[in-house]
C-alpha cells in the first residue's frame, strides 16, 4: 500500500470533485485489498461514509430505492427486498462471505473489480490494472476467466453476483457528479473492455453512485439464482443465472435473464429473453435460449468447460423459474 | 507399557485452549520487542536469471525506511551450500537467501526492507525496482517429465521399492487387466498462521528467534550454520504454531533474512509472509503415477506396476515414498514400482501432510477401485480378498494391522452393506447418489526424545522437551501422559514447549511427536517419582510411612498405604522434608525402551479405512460430500478428542485433494498465479459434512513405548480416493485427475 492522503466530506458537492487519482472509499472490502496488493494506487481516497445513501425507501411505481451505502447484508434482510425482490436477496446471499456482506455495499458492489488472477498480481501484464501493458490471462491459467465480451486487450470476468440479479430485473443505477445527478440502466453500467479495459464502467471521474432503483418486478415465485461454483461457499462463480418469469396461465409472458461468472460484464441478450415471449416452458425453447445466450462464446486455455456447462446451468435455472421453485442458498442442493 | 488410563485415553479439552481464544499465547509475530524494525521480502517475478540493477533510490526515502538489504550490502553469510542443509533438508544444493544476484525460481527473495513501521516498509518495498536479465527456464510438469531422473544420493527417509516376482510376466497373463494414468495438482501448506519470524537481539549480543518452525533446535542448527554463529548464539522459540502441515519443517527465508538483519542492524526486527508469499516456498509436488494392475478370475491381485513421478527444483532432489504402499498393504505375488523425479525451475516442493503417501496411498486406491470393479466385486470385498497381513514389501510382520476391524467397523458404522454395487444406480430426486471407500496406510514412527519432569516447591510438576505443539493438542496429551505417570491432577502440571534450550525433540512431523515426546514425558516422570521415593527414604524426619516402599503418589500427593492408608503428605511438604528447593528429571526415550522393541524385525504402521457418500448432479457437474466415516487403527489413542479432531482436519484437507485445491501454475513464467485464499479454494464449511472418526481397539506393545503410533496424518490417506471412487459410483465416471472440479 502506497500513501495517501484521506477525506471524509459530508456532502455530495465535496465528494464529487473530478479529482486525477482519487478513489471513493465505502466498505472497503475491495479497494483497501486491492491498495494493499498495489493493484490500486490513489494519491487520495475519499470516504464516502458520512453520505446520506443509507436508505431502502418505497418508489411511487411500486419499485425499490437501495442507498448506496446500505450494506448488502442489510439489503438481503430488508423485509422490503424479501417480500419483493427475494431474487436479490438470494444473489447477494449466494455471494462472498458473511463477514464481507457485513461491510460491503450496494455501490461497491457496482464497483468491484475482477478477480482475474493477473489483475490481482502486479508482477504480471495486466490491460486493466496499467492500461497498454498487456494481458498475461490469454494463453495463461485462465479457467475463472470470461468467455463472452472479451478482447484482445482483457478477458478478465465480472465478479458480482448482485449485479447479475440486478440485471435482471432491470435495475437503474443514479449517479452523482462534479456536473450534477444522472441516471443509466444497470445493464449499461458496466463497460465491455474493448480496447480500454482499465475502464470497467461509465463512471466518470468524481461521480458516484447514490443509489439503485428497482423497477417493480411481477415475478412471484418465478425466478432463481442459481450459482455452480468451485465450492460450495465463498467463491466465485464458475456459471451464474439469474432469471425471472413473468408467468401467465403456464405461459411465460416475458422474461429476464442474466448471467455471472461467464462474462466481462453482467451477461444479458434481449434477443435471448425475447425467445421467451409467449411460449411454454419447454426443453426446446430454454435449450434456444441458453444457445442465443452463449451465442459468440470463445474460450482460452483452460476455460472452454464454461461454454459447455452455462447452457445447462441456464436450462436448469430457468426450469426452476418456470416451476417457482427458487435455489436455496442455505440448503446446497439443486433442485 | 500396562497403563493403567486415569488420564491417558480420557477427552480432555485442550489445555492451551483458553490461551488461544483469549490471545494469550503469543505466536512467532506477536513480541513487540523495543525498536523493532520490520522487514517486508520483494520477491522475483521471473524463475531463472540474474539481477542486472536494483533501484531502490525511491524506495529508501520513503519515510522511516532504515535500510534495503539485498545480496550486494548483506552483512556475511555461510558461503557453501552445505552450511545451508536443515534437518529435514533433501539432497541437493540448499537455496541460499541473498546469495548473490542469481535467481532459481520465481518468488525468490532479492531484497528486504526494513523500516520503523509495517506501513512504510510495504510501501517502499513496492518501490523497489529490478532489472533481471532473463535466462531459459522449465516450468511446465509434461516437459520435466522428459528429464526424470533418480538422484545418485537419496533422502535419509526414503524407502526404495522393493520388487517381487515377475510383474511384468504376470500382467501379461492376467485374466483382468486395468492400467491408468493418475494425476495430483500441486498444493500449498495454507495454515492459517502465515510464516514469521521476530528476533531479538539480547544484551549480551545473542540472538532470540521467535519463529513459525515446527522444529525450534532444527532452526538454531540452521541459523547458527548459515549465519556462522555458535549454537549458543541462537536462541528459537516456537511455543505457538498456527498449523504448519509441513510448510515449517525446514528453515523458510524468512527466519534466515530476519536474523541475517538484526545480525547487519543490530536491532530487533520482524519479517511476515503475506498470504502471496505463502506460495513462493514449500508446497506438495505434482505428481503422475501409472498404474497397472492385473488379477485373476478369482479377483485375486497378481501383479502390481506402479511408476511415480514427482516435481522438484533444480537445485534439491525432493523426493517421496509414492509407488510403495501398494506394495506394502496388497498381498500381490508380483509387484514392482519405480520412481523418479522430474526437474523444474521453482522452488523445491516438500513434505505436505502425510507427504508421499498422501499423493500414492489415494492414487493407488483409486486403482484398486478400477479393478474391484473389473472383478465384478464389492471395493470392500475385494480389499478384504486382498488382505496382507504383513508388510508384503519387506516380507517383514508388522508390530499390528487391525484393519480388518476398521473396515469392518466403518462399513458398519456407514452401512456399507446396503449398497448397490451397479454405479449409477443410487437416486435421490435429481443428484446421482455415490458410495465409495478406500483404506490408508502410514508409518508409525519413534524419534528418541529427551524430556524433562521437575517437582517445584509449589508443589507443581514441570515438563519440559523442544517438541511443537504445531496446533495438534500436544500440550494436552503430554499433561496427560504426565498426570497418568506421576500420580498428579491436570490443573498442577505445566508443559513447556517450543523452545531450543529445552531437552532435545526431533522436529515435529512424520506424526511421531505423540509417541515420541509421550514416551520421554512418561519416563521422566517415572524418574522424578523414583528420585522422590528414594529421597524420602533417605529423610530421617519424613514420617515413617512415606519412607518405605509401601507408599504412592495420587492425586499430586503422597498417601500411605494398608494400615497407614489415612496417612497422606502433600508433595510440597515431602520436598521441604527433602530439604530441597526442586527435584528434577531428565530421561531420554529411545525405540528399544524396555528390550522389547525392535525397529528392525517388524515394520509399523497405521491403517484406516474411509467411506464416503457424495451427490452428483450430473448435468451441472457438482459433487457435494455428505457423509464421511473413517475408521482409524493407530494402537492407543492419547485423547479421544483431539485425535478425532487430527483425523477430521486430515479429512477436510484430503476432500480439498479431491475437490478443490489447486495451485496453479503459469508455465510461461514459473509462478502459481492463484496465490491467496479467494481463488486457492480450500473447503468451507458448506463443502463439510458431519464426519465420523471411529478408533478401533488396537493394542500394540511394540510399535512404541506408549503403544501410540500417532494420529497426524493417517486422516489425509484414502479418503481423496474414497470421494473419487464415490463419484464414480455416483456416475460410472472415472476421474484419474485430482482434484476433480467442475467442467472435468
Amino acid at each position: 500500500m502506497r500513501s495517501f492522503s484521506y477525506s471524509r466530506p459530508t456532502t455530495f458537492d465535496e465528494a464529487c470533485r473530478n479529482a486525477e487519482h482519487t478513489r471513493f472509499l465505502a466498505g472497503g472490502t475491495n479497494l483497501i485489498d486491492l491498495m494493499k496488493s498495489d493493484v490500486e494506487r490513489p494519491t487520495h481516497v475519499i470516504d464516502i461514509g458520512s453520505l446520506p445513501m443509507r436508505d431502502i425507501a418505497d418508489r411511487p411505481d411500486g419499485g425499490l430505492r437501495l442507498g448506496a451505502l446500505v450494506t448488502n447484508a442489510d439489503t438481503a434482510a430488508h423485509p422490503l427486498v424479501i417480500d419483493r425482490y427475494p431474487l436479490l436477496a438470494s444473489a447477494i446471499l449466494a455471494g462472498a462471505s458473511p463477514q464481507i456482506r457485513n461491510m460491503a455495499t450496494n455501490g461497491g458492489n457496482l464497483n468491484q473489480r475482477t478477480r482475474c488472477h493477473y489483475f490481482y498480481d502486479p508482477a504480471m501484464a495486466c490491460n486493466k490494472r496499467s492500461p497498454d501493458t498487456g494481458c498475461a490471462a490469454r494463453g495463461g491459467r485462465n479457467r475463472i476467466m470470461a468467455v463472452l465480451g472479451t478482447s484482445d486487450a482483457c478477458i478478465a470476468t465480472f465478479p458480482s453476483d448482485m449485479c447479475i440479479a440486478l440485471a435482471a430485473l432491470n435495475a437503474t443505477v443514479n449517479l452523482h457528479g462534479p456536473d450534477g445527478g444522472r441516471t443509466v440502466g444497470v445493464r449499461d453500467y458496466h463497460r465491455l473492455p474493448g480496447d480500454m479495459p482499465w475502464r470497467d464502467n461509465i463512471l466518470q471521474p468524481g461521480e458516484i453512485v447514490t443509489s439503485i432503483d428497482l423497477p417493480p418486478a411481477p415475478f412471484g415465485p418465478h425466478h432463481t439464482y442459481l450459482k455452480i461454483r468451485d465450492r460450495l461457499s465463498f467463491a466465485f462463480a464458475i456459471v451464474s443465472v439469474a432469471v425471472g418469469l413473468h408467468m401467465e396461465d403456464g405461459r411465460i409472458a416475458c422474461g429476464s435473464i442474466a448471467l455471472g461468472g461467464v462474462g466481462t460484464k453482467p451477461w444479458c441478450v434481449p434477443e435471448a429473453e425475447a425467445l421467451l415471449d409467449g411460449r411454454p416452458p419447454s426443453h426446446s425453447l430454454f435449450r434456444d435460449v441458453a444457445e442465443r445466450l452463449l451465442h459468440g462464446a470463445v474460450a482460452d486455455r483452460d476455460n472452454a468447460a464454461k461454454i459447455r456447462l452455462a447452457p445447462r446451468v441456464i436450462e436448469r435455472a430457468l426450469w426452476q423459474a418456470a416451476a417457482g421453485t427458487p435455489q436455496s442458498q442455505t440448503d446446497k442442493t439443486i433442485r | 507399557m500396562n497403563v493403567i488410563s486415569t488420564h491417558i485415553g480420557q477427552p480432555v479439552s485442550r489445555i492451551d485452549g483458553v490461551a488461544k481464544v483469549t490471545g494469550q499465547a503469543k505466536y512467532a509475530a506477536e513480541p513487540h520487542p523495543p525498536g523493532m524494525l520490520y522487514g517486508v521480502v520483494v520477491n522475483s517475478p521471473i524463475a531463472h536469471g540474474r539481477i542486472e540493477t536494483i533501484h531502490d533510490t525511491g524506495a529508501r526515502q520513503v519515510p522511516g525506511v532504515i535500510e534495503i538489504m539485498t545480496h550486494l550490502n548483506r552483512p556475511h553469510a555461510a558461503l557453501f551450500e552445505k552450511s545451508y542443509m536443515d534437518g529435514l533438508g533433501v539432497p541437493g544444493a540448499p537455496y541460499r537467501p541473498l546469495h548473490d544476484g542469481e535467481i532459481h525460481f520465481n518468488g525468490q527473495p532479492v531484497a528486504v526492507v526494513f523500516a520503523e513501521t509495517f506501513e512504510a516498509a510495504r510501501e517502499a518495498a513496492m518501490l523497489v525496482r529490478v532489472d533481471y536479465e532473463r535466462w531459459p527456464h522449465n516450468a511446465n510438469f509434461e516437459v520435466a517429465l522428459h528429464q526424470k531422473y533418480m538422484p545418485s544420493k537419496t533422502r535419509s527417509n526414503y524407502v526404495p521399492p522393493k520388487p517381487r516376482g515377475d510383474a511384468a510376466a504376470a500382467y501379461a497373463l492376467s485374466a483382468v487387466k486395468t492400467e491408468g494414468r493418475y494425476h495430483l495438482a500441486p498444493e500449498h501448506h495454507n495454515p492459517m498462521e502465515m510464516h514469521a519470524t521476530t528476533v531479538i537481539v539480547e544484551d549480551d549480543g545473542t540472538f532470540t528467534v521467535w519463529d513459525k518452525t515446527q522444529g525450534p533446535q532444527a532452526v538454531q542448527a540452521y541459523l547458527a550454520s548459515a549465519l556462522s554463529l555458535s549454537k549458543d548464539q541462537v536462541r528459537v522459540r516456537n511455543p505457538y504454531v498456527g498449523g504448519a502441515f509441513g510448510s515449517g519443517l525446514r528453515a523458510v527465508y524468512n527466519v534466515f533474512l530476519a536474523t541475517l538483519a538484526a545480525k547487519m542492524l543490530k536491532r530487533a526486527v520482524r519479517v511476515t509472509l503475506t498470504r502471496p508469499q505463502m506460495f513462493t516456498h514449500a508446497f506438495r509436488p505434482e505428481a503422475v503415477m501409472d498404474i497397472a494392475l492385473g488379477a485373476s478370475r478369482d479377483s485375486t491381485l497378481q501383479s502390481m506396476i506402479v511408476k511415480g513421478v514427482t516435481d522438484t527444483s533444480r537445485f534439491e532432489h525432493n523426493m517421496e515414498n509414492i509407488v510403495i504402499w501398494g506394495l506394502i498393504n496388497y498381498r500381490c505375488p508380483n509387484a514392482t514400482a519405480d520412481y523418479k523425479v522430474a526437474p523444474r525451475d521453482t522452488y523445491t516442493s516438500s513434505d505436505m501432510r502425510a507427504p508421499g503417501a498422501a499423493t500414492g496411498v489415494n492414487l493407488l486406491e483409486m486403482a484398486i477401485d478400477e479393478m474391484a470393479y473389473a472383478c465384478g466385486m464389492d471395493p470392500l470385498a475385494f480389499r478384504l480378498h486382498n488382505y496382507s497381513d504383513i508388510d508384503a514389501m519387506h516380507d517383514m510382520p508388522l508390530t499390528s494391522k487391525a484393519l480388518r476391524d476398521a473396515m469392518a467397523q466403518g462399513a458398519q458404522h456407514f452401512g456399507w452393506h446396503d449398497r448397490s454395487m451397479i454405479p449409477g444406480s443410487m437416486r435421490d430426486g435429481r443428484e446421482l447418489v455415490g458410495w465409495g471407500m478406500a483404506t490408508g496406510i502410514w508409518d508409525a514412527m519413534f524419534s528418541p526424545t529427551s524430556a524433562r519432569a521437575r517437582l517445584g516447591q509449589d508443589g507443581r510438576l514441570h515438563i519440559a522437551t523442544a517438541a511443537s505443539d504445531i496446533g495438534t493438542g500436544t500440550y494436552t496429551i503430554l499433561a496427560q501422559t504426565a498426570a497418568e505417570a506421576f500420580g498428579m491432577p491436570l490443573d498442577r502440571i505445566d508443559i513447556e514447549l517450543g523452545d531450543s534450550a529445552l531437552p532435545e525433540c526431533p522436529t515435529e512431523g512424520g506424526s511421531w511427536t505423540a509417541a515420541s515426546a509421550g514416551a520421554a514425558v512418561w519416563l521422566a516422570c517415572h524418574s522424578l517419582r523414583t528420585k522422590l521415593f528414594a529421597a524420602l527414604a533417605r529423610c530421617k524426619n519424613a514420617p515413617s510411612w512415606a519412607r518405605q516402599d509401601s507408599v504412592k503418589l495420587e492425586g499430586g500427593a503422597l498417601h500411605g498405604m494398608n494400615e497407614n492408608a489415612q496417612d497422606s503428605l502433600s508433595l510440597s511438604d515431602a520436598l521441604s522434608l527433602t530439604g530441597q528447593d526442586v527435584l528434577e528429571a531428565e530421561e531420554t526415550a529411545k525405540p528399544g525402551l524396555r528390550g522389547k522393541i525392535s525397529q528392525m524385525r517388524k515394520a509399523r504402521f497405521t491403517h484406516s479405512a474411509v467411506f464416503c457418500e457424495v451427490r452428483v448432479d450430473p448435468e451441472l457437474d457438482t459433487v457435494r460430500v455428505t457423509r464421511l466415516v473413517n475408521a482409524v487403527a493407530a494402537g492407543r489413542i492419547m485423547n479421544p478428542k483431539t485425535a478425532a479432531s487430527q483425523i477430521r482436519g486430515a479429512m477436510v484437507m484430503a476432500t480439498g485433494m479431491a475437490l478443490h485445491e489447486e495451485s496453479l501454475m503459469d508455465e510461461r513464467v514459473g509462478r502459481f498465479m492463484n496465490h491467496n485464499f479467494a481463488e486457492y479454494h480450500i473447503p468451507a464449511h458448506a463443502d463439510i459434512p458431519d464426519m465420523d472418526v471411529l478408533f478401533v481397539n488396537e493394542h500394540d506393545d511394540e510399535v512404541s513405548p506408549l503403544g501410540v503410533k500417532g494420529i497426524g496424518e493417517i486422516g489425509m490417506c484414502g479418503t481423496a480416493a474414497a470421494i473419487a471412487n464415490a463419484i464414480f459410483h455416483a456416475t460410472g465416471r472415472r476421474y484419474r485427475n485430482l482434484p476433480i472440479m467442475p467442467g472435468a
